[in-house]
């Protein structure tokens, strides 16, 4: 068995009286892809939160590659090597598409006022290679996102272009853990079936390890080397697909909800 | 089908019998009479009529007292007669009922100030507004009786209203003639003093041009005044006792006119081509507009008199302050309503660097500081000292977010003046008596920049506003620009793309900061002086109304703001064009700022983002329009409306 890239050890977080997130435990080992379901306001995003550092836990701990996350601002996080995409795609959307991947690289370059203001080689070189990596990580979804496309505003892209417009942003951290929340919901069958290949070969091309929170079961299914089920906070179940939506408490949970109900 | 347009034309005809000339929108005209009514009461009430009486526009004709109040009847009579027409309408024919509307508003309008005449003709309520005078009864009046003066107003306002809602009949190419004529005899009365002594600086320098030669010296040896080449033009536009003489305002009228008949269209064509080009050849062509620019600017004071030179150092001054707001507001979108705070650090700091007598209670733990800096080692010391005063007040205001940001800014920039003002520091900057005698900018063989010397202190202002423009423009497309923009557009989503917002925000302060201590330190040379009460909140309420009306995240945007309302308007103590408006300034700036924010909130020249941002559903109806919203090309199956964001 590969390594633990991510450990997270009897994790708790309340908002009041409300219990988010119930003494988790939760494990994720390097080169692994898996799925996080379960029923809406199950805590799904809220642990994503945790993990990106935008929500503190109230108890336990996160460790990434066997460093403590806790107490980290959010930039500090991707800066480690987590990025993530929002469930509400958040773009930057008065930005070009090529300006919303070149800016998230911020936290792995380093020319400041002094290279800028006197338009130095390293400066030129640092941005001729921002904008090269940009333009590779857009590459990744074929044809949609490049050529006329670079200065487009992202305000101009449907809908599921602008989920993988988020995708790209979240790439271009050069991350090694990859938090992708619903990233295939609103999107057709034929566009998430595509998507489910290219989240493959997020692993296969680019190495990276990958958390998904997704309604969609088929894309869950396809993609997953393991499942996780939470409810109210709680693990309900974990194990491979087959396992876990064969699991009694997992049909309890779900039964009697539409399962596509999308959020 | 002839059948068919044969009963279309009857049936227009009968839509136009039926709607007679005084078949109007009754209600539209009424709103906007009185619309006009209130604006009339509430400009005579103002004392502006009457304390701009004295100055003519065409002399004999009309004053510009007159002028604030007729200038209104015409805009309303227009605006009523105003209709959108969108995609797949037809406009309505325009006719008598235009005219009759736009009489019906002014007539409105005057029935208002025929009230006011015989309201102050009976009553006295000058306590509570000053301005309720007899003489502003006997402008109202006409110098006549006020039977007179209510049966005039009222005609008067109808006859201009008519003629503003006649504009709707001309051609557009017509109307821009008539437009442009109106407005070159108004600018051209208005700005009188400007003309004068750019006309008289280029007549002068032509007849002698000896007085080419000097440079920095020309404080301590005036040389005599000469006869301008240009006496004989001057004298025939304009009148002994100001404003233009009849014969002049018809010749410029003329000239008016007949340059917009035959020049119509070839600035938009110009203006076309130069955006048609691309990459190297637009790139060339831009640095040629820029490099033409630098070389007016640098010439210009050779030729402008001392009022010309006066007000562009004014400019300059506040362009640079509005272009360190415009990186703090508009790339950052930090609002930052104490802006002054860095401009007094600024000016205070180079004060007591260069200052020979020190403050009279100067702490003897501190050595006593002489004079014995150079202006351009103490403006070193003076940038550093404001970009930590940036980082100082920065710090704490930082995490704040949105109207909490502002508010303690807000608070920084009171606290700033008042600490000067103090007994805990005013004793180091002699508190409210100010610092004085302060020394202009030396700069060894070039010669000192002082005020007595406006010439000298253009060419201080166009060098710092040159490295600022720069610095914009850098800072505007780099990593750090980029992260900005981001910050201004979604914080958390920022932050957790890696961005460390403390630290690009505080950045934004700072060189802000250091950008209006360029522009304290200018001030201080230019004036000699420094007083807290210089550093008013009012102050900074005007740097950030210069960066909003001209176009928040544009540096042209900022410039021509900083022309527009400093050139013309005036800063909050320094004249501007219009100085016979000082009085009113403030009136002004509020009522075209209401204005900028309803008709066109991305300023006057926008940064394409923003007025994005502003207008997104004409801008994404635009791009669908050219077939550039994305419909998923290569799908047919997936959805293709465009989510609104």
């Amino acid at each position: 068995m590969s390594e633990r890239i991510l450990d997270i050890k009897n994790l708790s977080v309340t908002f009041g009286g409300l219990h988010a997130l119930k003494d988790l435990n939760f494990h994720v080992d390097e080169g692994e892809i898996v799925g996080v379901i379960g029923p809406n306001g199950a805590g799904k995003t809220t642990f994503f939160n945790m993990i990106s550092g935008m929500v503190t836990p109230t108890s336990g701990d996160i460790l990434f590659e066997g460093k403590s996350l806790v107490g980290l601002d959010p930039n500090q996080v991707t800066q480690r090597g987590i990025a993530r995409t929002f469930q509400n795609v958040r773009l930057f959307a008065n930005m070009t598409i090529a300006e919303n991947v070149m800016v998230s690289q911020h936290c792995r370059t380093k020319q400041g006022v002094f290279g800028s203001l006197f338009n130095t080689k390293a400066f030129r070189k640092e941005e001729a290679e921002i904008r090269a990596h940009a333009e590779k990580v857009l590459g990744f979804f074929g044809s949609r996102l490049v050529g006329y496309r670079l200065e487009q505003p992202a305000s101009v892209l449907s809908y599921a272009n602008r989920r993988r417009l988020e995708i790209a942003r979240a790439m271009a951290t050069s991350p090694r853990l990859l938090l992708l929340d619903e990233p295939v919901a609103g999107m057709n069958p034929k566009e998430s079936a595509e998507l489910t290949e290219l989240i493959g070969k997020l692993r296969s091309e680019w190495g990276f390890t990958i958390v998904m929170i997704e309604h969609d079961m088929n894309v869950v299914r396809d993609v997953s080397d393991r499942v996780v089920c939470l409810d109210h906070g709680e693990t309900l179940a974990q194990g491979s697909f087959e396992e876990v939506s064969s699991d009694p408490e997992v049909i309890e949970a779900y039964l009697g909800r539409p399962l596509e109900k999308q959020t | 089908m002839s059948m068919a347009t044969h009963v279309d034309d009857v049936l227009e005809e009968i839509e136009e019998v039926a709607r007679g000339a005084f078949d109007l929108n009754w209600q539209r005209v009424l709103r906007f009479g009185n619309l006009l009514g209130l604006a009339l009461v509430f400009i005579a009430l103002s004392g502006m009529p009457v304390s701009l009486d004295k100055r003519e526009v065409i002399d004999g004709i009309i004053s510009l007292g007159y002028l604030a109040m007729l200038v209104f009847p015409p805009i309303l009579g227009w605006t009523v007669g105003k209709e959108v027409v969108l995609e797949g309408m037809t406009a309505t024919k325009r006719g008598a009922r235009d005219v009759v509307a736009g009489f019906m508003v002014g007539a409105l309008g005057g029935v208002w100030v025929s009230i006011l005449v015989l309201l102050v003709d009976n009553y006295n309520l000058r306590d509570p507004l000053v301005n309720w005078s007899p003489e502003l009864l006997s402008l109202l009046s006409f110098s006549e009786s006020v039977g007179f003066g209510v049966v005039a107003w009222i005609l008067l306002c109808g006859v201009f209203g008519a003629a503003g809602a006649a504009l709707h009949l001309l051609t557009p190419k017509l109307r821009r003639a008539v437009i442009s004529m109106i407005l070159t005899v108004v600018g051209v009365s208005i700005f009188q003093s400007l003309i004068d002594d750019l006309v008289g600086g280029i007549g002068e320098s032509i007849a002698d041009p000896g007085r080419l030669s000097e440079f920095f010296g020309e404080a301590d040896t005036p040389r005599p005044r000469v006869d301008s080449v240009f006496d004989g033009v001057i004298d025939f536009i304009y009148a002994q006792r100001g404003g233009l003489t009849i014969a002049g305002a018809i010749v410029l009228a003329l000239i008016a006119g007949g340059l917009s008949l035959s020049g119509r269209g070839r600035i938009a064509k110009a203006k076309a081509s130069y955006n048609a080009k691309t990459g190297p050849e637009r790139t060339k062509q831009t640095a040629i507009m820029i490099a033409v620019a630098t070389v007016l600017l640098i010439v210009l004071p050779f030729f402008t008199g001392r009022i010309t030179q006066e007000l562009l150092a004014n400019v300059g001054i506040f362009l640079l302050l509005a272009l360190g707001l415009n990186i703090v507001v508009g790339l950052a979108g930090i609002l930052d309503l104490g802006y002054v705070a860095f401009f007094a650090v600024g000016s205070y700091s180079i004060a007591v660097l260069t200052v020979e007598n020190p403050p009279e209670s100067w702490p003897d733990w501190l050595p006593t500081l002489d004079g014995q800096f150079g202006w351009l080692l103490a403006l070193l010391i003076t940038v550093v000292l404001a970009g930590l005063v940036g980082l100082f007040i920065g710090a704490p205001v930082i995490r704040m977010r949105g109207d909490y940001l502002a508010i303690v800014t807000l608070g920084f920039g009171e606290i700033i003046r008042i600490l000067f003002l103090s007994d805990a520091l005013g004793g180091y900057f002699n508190a409210a008596q100010g610092i004085t005698q302060i020394p202009g900018a030396d700069f060894g063989p070039l010669g000192v920049a002082h005020g007595t010397n406006p010439r000298s202190i253009f060419y201080l202002v166009l060098a710092f506003a040159a490295i600022s423009i720069y610095v914009s423009w850098r800072l505007e497309r780099s990593r750090l620009g980029r992260a900005w923009m981001a910050v201004r557009e979604d914080e958390s989503v920022a932050e957790a793309m890696g961005i460390n917002t403390v630290n690009v925000k505080l950045m934004a302060f700072v060189v802000g900061a250091v950008l209006a201590s360029f522009s304290g330190a200018i001030v201080s040379a230019k004036v000699g002086s420094v007083f807290p009460t210089s550093f008013l909140i009012l102050v900074s309420i005007i740097i950030l109304v210069v960066v909003i009306v001209g176009g928040m995240g544009n540096i042209l945007g900022v410039l021509a703001g900083s022309f527009v309302l400093i050139g013309v308007l005036g800063g909050p103590r320094q004249p501007g064009l219009l100085a016979e408006f000082s009085e009113y300034k403030l009136l002004i700036y509020g009522a075209l700022l209401i204005w900028m924010m309803l008709q066109r909130p991305e300023g006057l020249i926008p940064n394409v983002r923003r007025s994005r941002e502003l207008h997104q559903d004409e801008f994404l109806q635009d791009a669908w329009l050219k077939g550039e919203v994305d419909t998923e090309e290569d799908d047919e199956t997936s959805a293709t409306e465009v989510a609104p964001a």
